[in-house]
């Protein structure tokens, strides 16, 4: 679901061809019939931002018929726990949930904590403070709430009391059914039902079965809700540290998991670690105790700090100092790339580095982000072609329109021709946490250079420009560690040297660490990345691990790294039952030997070696200690999964089906439309079209295509790639062809709220319309990988999208937007405004 | 011509003494196709790699001679792809030599009409001076409540899934000592 797999993962869709040549049902659920659903055994198609209300169905399906993995659910999730009296939930509520401050347009979740304990967490305290508007949720991989003892207080075994997370579960998806789901989704009952056999079928001690999602579940207004209603679903049918379990997320770049676990990211760290904020962290002290957890690996949270502050600076980071702590940068707000954007629309943000990116194509509302790179003081564009992201000065639709006009835009642009992946050295992570290295082929060529090498020339030269500074802003750039060694006639620096650092070592010998269980809280080692710690175990590059996959069973655990710890499979304690034992013997992976007095298996076990499975934590436990044998999951403070969230979500415990921003229809279950927490910025360049509006009455989805990558910058410059997909297009119905008098081969217009794009018109059945809450509805399939530049050109589909983002990790509702189409091209010139803003007057 | 040389262009002549009577293999063979060599035979050597494009990871193989890329192939080695690539992957040769990639720096003045020609060492000198300067100007080294906040919002860095973990590294630790927390990249995209 949420993912067109064989279009976009092709190469990965074949373990799911695999899967289905050994009797495997596979189902496609998806408002498109793709490539992905033409290999799968069964599709069904739903309307695009109804996933919830799916996955929804399915959770009181297994509740409603009594399939879950009983065994699983009571030891390895939270489902016995009792939650806080005062808690309401959305069916008491009306879409709401306790704690809703209309003013603030935020959650207080004091009421959402389980009973007996006091409101507070590792990590969560972070929360507090922030402005609730902008919205800051609990980070990437954020951290569990925190337990004085490894136990909740309150739990009932047999699941239930009226307040226990089991019976919140039941009540809460208690509507969702069968007919419910038809009628918000427009499948139909029977589709549905089978597809719940079917997954409860394949799960429990024998079977196991994964769910694929892509961008299709995040980019929503309520998208972590949407893989959170998966995570339901997977703990209560067993399917989470298992093998063929699991919920696998496919993800769209060769290192963007990478650039989440060493992030360039607004509001962490590496190893997924909190920026330091304004007010609640006034000094190291309180930065320490709101994000250490008293239980659970987050336990040893100063062990992982303080070595990045050894990485990041070395002798001048001391305990006496707090390890420069009162130096450091601060957030207090939202800072994630669509608020940057929108600073730089008013004139706060004066200079900006785009490294690998194309915001002016990429990111919704382009013409946003276009008119406001025009806003700039100066521009870096880094990339191995002039995208439109360099060019929007001179070549972009705005200047056709003559809204901008190249003469008065005052930004300096610096273009910076990079090197491509045979060009240098260096690791990705890939879609399932493995670190590949990537050794040089050619020296790049003029001017190309890697962005290693950009960065590490740029942070020399400021360093020299700042070296006798006395200005106390200039403490840190100073202190930095920045003594990387470099080679060839360019100066490359050694990408394995960042690694190591990376990878972690003593600072006095500068042993190499074994991994994150090595590090020191007092300043001995340093480490650049907890997660990625022992990455260069024993001063070997495990990275570049390339031991064929014939000399390897099928976990091929000497094939580069995973982490953490070359761990294939997370959590995969969970593949034994609580005295150890595998689940069964077709589906053991990681077991007790209890001969041997340690776990043992097929991967390196998640779970301290020696820790029995009958384990109990004495009470002034701490850390992973305070974690019994029988909890797996040992990063969460109670060893649990999380049927209920109580901390570390903004807008909700539970998933709950809400419409998307920009919808035609109302919500089934609740009078409250949209995710009320959702953050929206309501501009004169981000307007948003009023739900139910009849002149946008379609809904439109983006997609991606196998031959083109994100926003082209990599593939509309490659001949045989724009020969294969040569033109942009939209895809519609017959129906709705024949409706608004579209022709197969010609041209659409296509226009929201926004703006207007044109398109190939592609008449297909691929996607039909639906029937929702008796009505029908058609849908318009995107394509977004085009601009103005390359080998092929066309417009861009984020153009017509607007900014409206989840409260937890700012990501765009880009699946699904209302739109209206119309034969022909779309107006030039200044006539395209004109054309936009009189549909706009229509709107109301 | 010879009767040895008019035997031998003989095609039935060719197919039996070939072993090929049916015609289908070498005695079908011309001269060109017999001396032809895959390109990567001719390889000075072959990189192991991965593929720039999707998070799948795929391995490939780099064959370069003389300093330039000549092929790139499946890792058939590799546990993830067992040799394949998608038309990306397998176009990424193209990519590579793209006829469109961009060799030397583009430089474009406040509200000029065309680029320019900058030398690469000179454009870094002033990128790293703009930096020093804009960061000065627009230090805020506490918030209006009077909070430690160590840090300029006027400067942003964006992308990083395209790029290396090690680059990555590079510029949250620079960005970070520099007090720019607006660093982001296409992981919410």
């Amino acid at each position: 679901m949420g993912s067109n797999m064989a279009e976009n993962h092709p190469v990965g869709f074949q373990w799911v061809m695999e899967a289905r040549e050994r009797g495997a049902r596979i189902f496609h659920v998806d408002p498109r019939f793709t490539r992905t659903s033409a290999m799968c055994t069964d599709w069904i198609r739903i309307r695009a931002g109804s996933d919830i209300a799916f996955l929804g169905g399915v959770v009181n399906y297994i509740l409603g018929h009594e399939r879950w993995f009983d065994e699983y659910v009571k030891h390895y999730t939270n489902a016995p726990v009792i939650i806080d009296e005062e808690f309401q939930d959305t069916e008491d509520l009306d879409g709401f949930f306790s704690g809703w401050d209309p003013e603030k347009g935020k959650y207080d979740v004091s009421t959402w904590q389980y009973a007996g304990m006091e409101a507070h967490g590792a990590a969560g305290q972070r929360e507090e403070g922030f402005e609730p508007t902008k919205g800051e949720g609990s980070g990437h991989g954020g951290h569990s709430g925190g337990l004085e003892h490894g136990e909740p207080p309150e739990e009932d075994p047999t699941l239930q009391h009226p307040r226990c997370v089991f019976q919140l579960l039941k009540k809460h998806f208690a509507r969702y059914t069968p007919e419910l789901v038809a009628e918000t989704c427009g499948c139909s009952v029977e589709q549905f039902v089978d597809y719940c056999e079917a997954i409860c079928e394949a799960s429990g001690r024998e079977r196991t079965g994964a769910f694929c999602y892509a961008v299709g579940w995040t980019q929503h207004t309520v998208g972590v809700q949407y893989i959170r209603t998966a995570t339901i679903i997977q703990q209560l049918l067993g399917n989470i540290g298992r093998p063929g379990g699991g919920i696998l997320a496919l993800r769209g770049h060769a290192s963007i998991q990478g650039s989440t676990d060493i992030p360039t990211l607004y509001n962490i760290l590496p190893g997924y670690l909190p920026m330091p904020h304004t007010e609640t962290y006034g000094d190291f002290e309180s930065y320490m105790e709101a994000n250490t957890s008293p239980t659970g690996f987050w336990g040893n949270f100063k062990s992982y700090w303080v070595s990045l502050m050894k990485a990041y600076f070395g002798e001048h980071a001391t305990p006496r100092n707090d390890w420069l702590f009162k130096h450091l940068p601060r957030i207090d707000d939202d800072n994630s790339a669509y608020w940057t954007a929108l600073q730089m629309l008013d004139g706060t943000v004066k200079g900006y580095i785009i490294a690998g990116e194309n915001p002016a194509v990429g990111n919704t509302n382009s013409r946003l982000h276009r008119l406001a790179l025009a806003k700039l003081d100066w521009l870096v564009v880094r990339d191995v072609v002039e995208i439109e992201s360099a060019s929007f000065w001179y070549d972009s639709p705005e200047i056709e329109s003559g809204e901008l006009v190249t003469g008065d835009i005052a930004t300096e642009v610096f273009f910076l021709p990079a090197a491509a992946h045979t060009e240098k050295d260096g690791s990705f992570t890939n879609t399932q946490r493995l670190l590949q290295f990537h050794w040089q082929a050619t020296e790049p060529k003029g001017d190309c250079r890697s962005d290693l090498w950009f960065y590490f020339h740029l942070g020399r030269l400021i360093k020299q420009k700042l070296a006798d500074s006395e200005e106390e802003r200039d403490t840190l750039i100073k202190a930095l560690r920045w003594d990387y060694p470099t080679h060839s006639a360019i100066q490359e620096p050694d990408a394995e040297s960042v690694l190591q650092e990376v990878s972690g070592r003593e600072v006095e010998t500068g042993v190499f660490l074994d991994g994150y269980t090595s590090l020191k809280d007092d300043g001995s080692t340093l480490c650049g990345c907890w997660i990625y710690s022992g990455c260069f175990k024993d001063g070997i590059n495990q990275t570049a691990r390339k031991k064929p996959l014939w000399e390897q069973d099928y976990v091929a655990a000497e094939w580069a790294w995973a982490w953490p710890d070359n761990r294939r499979l997370l959590y995969n304690r969970a593949s034994a039952d609580p005295d150890g034992k595998p689940w069964s013997e077709r589906k053991k992976y990681v077991w007790w030997d209890a001969e041997k007095g340690e776990w043992t298996g097929l991967d390196t076990p998640d779970f301290e070696k020696d820790k029995e499975p009958g384990y109990v934590p004495p009470d002034d436990a701490e850390a992973q200690d305070a974690i019994a044998g029988d909890h797996p999951f040992i990063m969460q403070a109670d060893g649990r999964a999380w049927l209920f969230v109580p901390h570390g979500l903004e807008d909700g415990p539970l998933p709950t089906h809400y419409e998307p921003q920009e919808s035609p229809f109302e919500n089934s279950l609740y009078s409250q439309r949209a995710n009320p927490r959702r953050q929206q910025f309501e501009r004169p360049e981000n307007p948003y079209a009023a739900p139910g509006s009849e002149v946008y009455p379609y809904v439109a989805t983006t997609y991606r295509l196998t031959e083109h990558h994100t926003a082209g910058g990599m593939t509309r410059t490659v001949p045989y790639l724009s020969e294969l997909q040569p033109a942009m297009f939209c895809e519609v119905s017959p129906e709705l062809a024949k409706e608004t008098g579209l022709e197969h081969g010609g041209w659409a217009t296509i226009y929201s709220a926004r703006t207007a794009i044109e398109a190939r018109v592609l008449v297909t059945d691929r996607i039909p319309p639906l029937e929702v809450q008796g009505r029908r509805v058609h849908q318009i399939g995107l394509p977004y990988h085009w601009g103005t530049r390359g080998l092929t050109t066309g417009d861009a589909a984020n153009d017509l999208d607007h900014i409206a983002l989840d409260p937890n990790v700012h990501i765009q509702e880009s699946k699904a937007f209302s739109v209206g189409i119309v034969p022909g091209r779309r107006p030039r010139g200044p006539a395209l405004p004109r054309f936009v803003e009189e549909l706009r007057k229509r709107a109301g | 011509m010879s009767i040895g040389d008019a035997l031998d262009r003989w095609p039935v002549f060719r197919q039996l003494r070939e072993g090929d009577p049916l015609g289908l293999g070498r005695a079908a063979r011309s001269e060109r196709s017999r001396v032809l060599k895959p390109r990567n035979d001719e390889a000075d050597h072959v990189v192991q790699s991965v593929c720039p494009y999707c998070a799948v990871g795929c391995g490939q193989l780099v064959y370069v001679k003389g300093g330039e890329v000549t092929h790139i192939e499946g890792d058939p080695a590799s546990p993830i792809s067992r040799g394949r690539l998608c038309p990306k992957g397998q176009a990424s040769k193209s990519y590579v030599q793209s006829p469109l990639r961009e060799y030397k720096v583009k430089y474009r003045r406040p509200h000029a009409t065309a680029w320019e020609e900058l030398e690469l060492d000179e454009a870094m000198e002033m990128i790293a001076q703009r930096v020093v300067d804009t960061r000065a100007a627009n230090w805020q080294a506490e918030t209006e409540k009077g909070d430690p906040a160590n840090r300029t919002l006027a400067i942003g860095n964006l992308g990083g899934a395209t790029l290396d973990n090690e680059e990555n590294y590079l510029i949250k630790k620079l960005c970070f000592a520099l007090g720019i927390v607006q660093v982001e990249n296409q992981a919410r995209i």
